[in-house]
């Protein structure tokens, strides 16, 4: 049994337009001390899935089912307490926008010992030695002072070391980054994404890493999981997904990543279209408007299973895995899902 | 911090002198008749007349009359012959041209009431707008919130002067269908405090309808905005309670601009704006008395209320921009 399990998870918001198929069927789990990337454009749902483990998706217009089972328990089934419970002591969540999403009126002082008072019944000075502790350990210098100081007295890139003290100072099983680096540029980005990493070794914790940017997982994710149209399409480790993509929408966005390693292309490749209105997703396959190698079994819906013979790596796609090695190369061995335009 | 207050602080005083120089300009200077006929009352002979235009010194030259009509009103010394036409300052706007009393002293006379109005209706309609607006914001869409926000536009579309009369109509304890409320005149006969407070009581509510609707609708959305936004999000994911999250973080940016909106209205109201609530319940507030005064051409009056209401408007926005440096600690370091 693994630490967090989701199992066919179905998020819908039912609007006046219709119902939004956010997430429509997805699974995954994640173990402790692992880290697992999820990859996907704007809008696959990935953002509103991982919400959701936490019940930040909950509302008249949602519909939820599937199970969430954190240490085999379901979190669908807990009460509002409980989930109160989850939420920052067992489970964290840093987000994408740090500029927004710390208080702008509270100085991070009482914001951080706040987010510890509101799990344990300890003394405020103890609460404020422990948020001092934890801004030491994501690195901002002169900790204690700081504690005193604004949000907008703080860098966008000490404002995301903040969020992450912030969810760590209950010592949480389960960190969900959902974009942390987004927002940031480069430079920092790559501080932000270390500092995870080595935090994560330090206390062990599972890490979930919400992004659209490949480049961003391959550095730090051992797990990784490719999510279109609210469905995941393909699940392995970092190798198999890298040097084995069986979904042509992975092939997709490896074709579109800029490798500075590499000999440049005339042109990088792009995924044709756009991705399908979660209103009426196409029947089957969500990828095969998209897909040049669409054929007729598409129409059905492909499980989520292993179809090359190595148990972990999961995909959605009917091609035969002997003719996507085939289909997939475009360039020397650079896989794409088509030949870049000139 | 400081040094913002006092820069605001003289911004105020100098806001406060162009008014000044406005009203004179438009009493004295383009008058709609003459201010010696004015004074001089029905029947008056050409020497009467005459006597007043010396007395008030209406022949002197224009900027000579300016500089000592400022010298009455914001200096205590008697320069530009200030003793000798008038009196000295400071607050010195003449006396009525019908009653001959000091203008100061009828402004002073008339401000309880109206302080006391003010004070009641905005204890009211905080009471009333604050909570419905909140409640609204987070039943949004429930029948609870359309409800209040019908009602509330009701009582935004309906003008005071007929809100006041449709509720001596139903409570007045002389003319109502339901008596339990004083009626019209009964402040003009109450002795205590707590008599002049119960007189109140209907026209508190009357004030504050609108506004407290007004207020309502405008933190229903101010609230529904906030509570989208990503902190309120982070608030919850690190496990706050949702009632500290509607009240702590929700409530709290919320409210903010609600207090600048409180600060203008609090100032326009003491600045007389009060006259229609004032008039339909005959109490003998700022506002009645500049009804009074505009219908007999009693200038002195008319200015001396107008610069207490610019003193009054000013004084409150400045509170409100020292309150808002307070509330909103991004705007203390600009």
């Amino acid at each position: 049994m693994s630490l967090l399990e989701i199992q066919d998870l179905k998020v819908h918001f039912h609007t006046d337009d219709g119902v939004v198929r956010a997430v429509d069927g997805a699974s995954f789990a994640v173990d402790e001390g692992q880290t697992l990337g999820i990859v996907g454009e704007s809008g696959c749902g990935k953002s509103v899935a991982n919400m959701t483990i936490l019940g930040l998706t909950q509302s008249p217009v949602t519909s939820i089912s599937g199970r969430i089972l954190l240490d085999g328990r379901d979190l669908l089934e807990a009460s509002p307490d409980e989930m109160q419970v989850v939420r920052g002591q067992e489970i964290a969540m840093i987000f994408q926008d740090p500029l927004t999403s710390l208080h702008p009126f509270y100085k991070i002082g009482s914001q951080l010992t706040e987010a510890i008072l509101v799990h344990k019944d300890v003394p405020k000075q103890e609460a404020r030695d422990r948020a001092i502790e934890l801004l030491g350990l994501v690195g901002i210098p002169d900790a204690a002072s700081r504690m005193g100081d604004y949000p907008h007295e703080f860098s966008g890139g000490m404002r995301q070391r903040v969020m992450i003290a912030m969810a760590l100072v209950n010592d949480p099983k389960i960190l969900i980054a959902d974009e942390p680096t987004t927002a940031l540029d480069v430079t920092i980005q790559a501080q932000i994404l270390r500092l995870i990493q080595s935090l994560q070794e330090r206390l062990g914790m599972a890490v979930i890493l919400i992004t659209h940017d490949l480049g961003v997982v391959a550095d730090v994710a051992n797990y990784i999981n490719v999510m279109y149209a609210g469905r995941i399409v393909e699940a392995g480790t970092l190798d198999e997904i890298f040097y084995d993509p069986q979904h042509p929408y992975t092939w997709g966005l490896l074709g579109s990543l800029a490798r500075p390693d590499r000999p440049r292309a005339e042109r990088l490749s792009q995924v044709r279209g756009q991705p399908p209105s979660l209103l009426a997703p196409p029947q089957g396959c969500h990828f095969r408007p998209r897909c040049p190698h669409e054929f007729d079994r598409c129409k059905e819906t492909p499980a989520l299973e292993s179809r090359t013979g190595t148990p972990g790596h999961l995909d959605r796609c009917w091609l035969p895995p002997e003719k996507k090695r085939t289909l997939r190369v475009v360039k020397g061995d650079q896989i794409g899902l088509e030949v870049p335009a000139a | 911090m400081l040094r913002y207050i006092v820069r605001r602080v003289l911004w105020g005083i100098a806001l406060l002198i162009l008014v000044s120089a406005v009203i004179f300009l438009i009493f004295y200077v383009f008058p709609n008749a003459d201010p010696a006929k004015l004074r001089a009352g029905r029947q008056a002979n050409p020497a009467v007349i005459e006597s007043i235009r010396q007395q008030l010194g209406l022949s002197d030259p224009i900027w000579e009359q300016f500089l000592r009509y400022m010298t009455q009103v914001f200096t205590p010394f008697d320069w530009f012959g200030a003793a000798q036409h008038g009196g000295t300052g400071p607050l010195n706007f003449g006396r009525s041209f019908q009653s001959n009393t000091q203008v100061k002293e009828i402004i002073l006379e008339r401000l309880p009431a109206t302080a006391l109005l003010v004070a009641g209706a905005v204890v009211f309609w905080l009471l009333m707008g604050l909570p419905v607006g909140i409640i609204s914001a987070i039943k949004r869409r429930s029948l609870l919130d359309r409800t209040t926000m019908v009602t509330s536009l009701a009582f935004i579309s309906a003008p005071v002067f007929w809100l006041g009369l449709v509720a001596l109509y139903l409570f007045a304890s002389d003319v109502g269908r339901i008596p339990i409320f004083p009626g019209i005149g009964s402040y003009l006969n109450a002795d205590s405090f707590f008599a002049k407070c119960w007189s109140l009581f209907l026209p508190w509510l009357v004030l504050a309808a609108a506004t407290a609707a007004i207020y309502a609708r405008y933190l229903r959305s101010s609230m529904i905005d906030v509570m989208s936004e990503d902190y309120i999000r982070t608030a919850r994911a690190k496990g706050v309670g949702e009632r500290s999250v509607i009240m702590r973080h929700g409530v709290r940016s919320a409210i903010t601009p609600i207090v600048t909106l409180l600060g203008l209205d609090v100032g326009l109201l003491l600045a007389g704006n009060a006259i229609l609530t004032e008039s339909v319940f005959n109490i003998p507030g700022v506002g009645r008395e500049i009804v009074v005064a505009i219908n007999r051409s009693d200038l002195p009056v008319i200015q001396g209320i107008v610069l207490f209401g610019a003193f009054f408007i000013v004084t409150f926005n400045l509170i409100v921009d020292i309150a808002y440096a307070y509330l909103d600690p991004r705007v203390r370091y600009q």
